[in-house]
């Protein structure tokens, strides 16, 4: 006994609209990279000889393989630290309730409002000063402090609801902390942790600024940092820069469809949590 | 209970890690972006103090002020727009009971969060450009007269960056807000349905008020992304045509990293940071309240 199904056609008509509108722009992405190489694609429409070649071609001016591989040589270096480190925090915050925590509580509040500008470009000098520009290992670092305040939230939203007495029993049983965490907690914590990881995952892959401004070498960078080289080359090819922005993006999209449940689940989640 | 409760100081080895990481590479600059304002500096030669110089200068300067007013300006695209969208496609809908379409709808409406900004800027410099898709439209419904560049168009190249704040922020809003009406009683909407309340009144007495919390998350998440924003604009018009799209976030790359006035970008930056703690606290107040 909710809406009848006629009082909905408004609403679904919205719905539709907004999808239509959400969907648009990769489709006409899609349609400029199928036309002939060489021409200049006007709006969106099926090309008549769909020009699948230029998939190929793109993946090699893009330089993707690369690119690829530095992407995931970031994701490796940013989410398994990021995730366990403020997994640690998280325990400490929300389960080990440490004296003086509050503070620490606060500063990553106040973390979660601050834009990435505040911060880079004294970044920049100080990872120089570090002898880490150019280097992935450089902008690993960088992410991961700067994930923190929401990562650290979330694991804490986490531990809050983990009942004491686990902790408490274990505590009995003779266990140190460290054990009881590793052994205890961590495997309770699992479902929270994956889902972080796929947001941390999300964010790497997309960073953008930091990328530009610590890495100089378009190969070394993220996916995302690359466009800007590329875009840089390939403004006036039409069909190339959007047939290689595709490419771009495919991987997280790909990502996306097939853990599209806990995709939606962390980010809203972690929307209204954080 | 009492037992953790005692002054756990060993706890904090556990908390070691991330505060080193979070005071290291965020807390760290943070503070150096404070100490740079004051100085007047282009990142080689030694550095002279120039006290509130630059802040002034900041406030004063119309390229720079305007930067500001522009982030504010785009607040109407990246938040007024897609919540009310979200709200009236929620209101309407309450629940999507069809269950292909509720995974249809999320994959959508997920998408523009999904692939990177910087990405999500080339599509539309595409959508916007002489030959896209944008004036493909317009033409079809009789509109030619008006079609043009849009992002090179001095007038309209900022409400076109916004409509890429609102594409990113509809699909976000929207599934935000359709789940948490999903979490509202439905006997409250059926006693209003029964004390004969209309569309209008039940969404002002019910809808709203249930949906506070998501509202909140929505204007607090999309406003930290327009003042903040930086992908979209570096990517799609740079700040141009003149500085008719310049924001505080571009501005703030271009100072520090091609201008080599380190002391100014930290100014408009610590500005920036500012003026989000000041419109977000208060935000958050008022929907956490109550």
């Amino acid at each position: 006994m909710k809406t009848s199904a006629r009082e909905r056609i408004p609403g679904l008509a919205l719905l539709a609209l907004a999808m239509v509108f959400s969907v648009v722009p990769m489709a006409s992405m899609l349609s400029a990279a199928l036309q002939p190489q060489g021409t200049s694609p006007s709006g969106i429409s099926w090309p008549a000889d769909p020009q699948w070649h230029n998939f190929v071609d793109a993946w090699r001016v893009a330089e993707v393989t690369p690119l690829l591989i530095s992407s995931i040589i970031l994701v490796a270096g940013v989410v398994p630290v990021a995730a366990l480190i403020a997994t640690m925090a998280g325990y400490a915050l929300g389960q080990l309730r440490i004296p003086g925590g509050w503070i620490f509580f606060v500063l990553l509040l106040f973390g979660l409002t601050l834009p990435r500008e505040a911060t880079i470009v004294p970044l920049y000098y100080q990872i120089r000063d570090l002898g880490l520009l150019n280097t992935r290992l450089g902008l690993i670092l960088v992410l991961i402090g700067t994930f923190m305040p929401f990562a650290v939230f979330w694991m804490r939203a986490h531990f809050l609801n983990v009942p004491p007495e686990l902790a408490e029993a274990s505590a009995i049983d003779g266990a140190t902390s460290w054990k009881a965490f590793r052994h205890i907690q961590i495997p309770i914590a699992m479902p929270a942790i994956a889902s972080l990881s796929l947001l941390l995952f999300l964010w790497t892959w997309n960073t953008f600024l930091q990328a530009i401004v610590l890495i100089d070498d378009p190969s070394r960078r993220t996916m995302a940092g690359a466009l800007q080289n590329f875009v840089g080359q390939y403004s006036t090819d039409v069909v190339l820069l959007n047939a290689g922005s595709l490419l771009i993006m495919a991987p997280t999209i790909v990502v996306f469809l097939i853990f599209q449940r806990q995709f939606s689940r962390a980010l809203i989640s972690g929307a209204v949590k954080g | 209970m009492t037992r953790l409760r005692h002054r756990n100081w060993q706890g904090w080895w556990f908390a070691l890690p991330a505060l080193l990481m979070y005071g290291v590479f965020v807390l760290r600059p943070l503070i150096s972006t404070v100490q740079y304002s004051f100085y007047d500096w282009d990142g080689i030669t030694p550095a002279t103090w120039v006290g509130i110089d630059n802040y002034r200068r900041v406030l004063s300067d119309p390229a720079l002020a305007s930067s500001i007013w522009h982030a504010f300006f785009l607040i109407i695209f990246f938040t007024l727009a897609p919540v009310v969208g979200g709200l009236f496609v929620a209101a309407l809908l309450q629940e999507i009971r069809i269950r292909g379409l509720a995974t249809a709808a999320r994959t959508a409406l997920f998408l523009p969060q999904i692939i990177p900004g910087a990405a999500a800027a080339i599509a539309w410099v595409w959508m916007f450009s002489g030959n896209g898709a944008v004036n493909q439209v317009l033409s079809s419904i009789g509109l030619d007269g008006i079609t043009r560049a849009w992002l090179g168009d001095f007038t309209w190249a900022l409400p076109a960056v916004g409509v890429i704040g609102t594409w990113l922020g509809l699909g976000f809003c929207t599934i935000l807000l359709i789940s948490g009406i999903g979490k509202i009683d439905t006997a409250i909407y059926e006693a209003a349905r029964l004390d004969g309340a209309g569309f209008l009144s039940t969404f002002r007495a019910v809808t709203l008020p249930g949906l506070r919390q998501e509202i909140g998350v929505c204007v607090t998440v999309t406003i930290i992304a327009a003042l903040a924003t930086f992908d979209i604009v570096f990517m799609s018009t740079q700040g141009g045509p003149g500085t008719s799209t310049m924001v505080p976030g571009v501005l703030v790359y271009q100072l520090g990293f091609t201008e080599s006035r380190i002391g100014l970008a930290s100014a408009l930056a610590i500005v920036l940071t500012a003026l989000i703690l000041v419109v977000i606290l208060p935000i958050q107040r008022f929907f956490r309240a109550a």
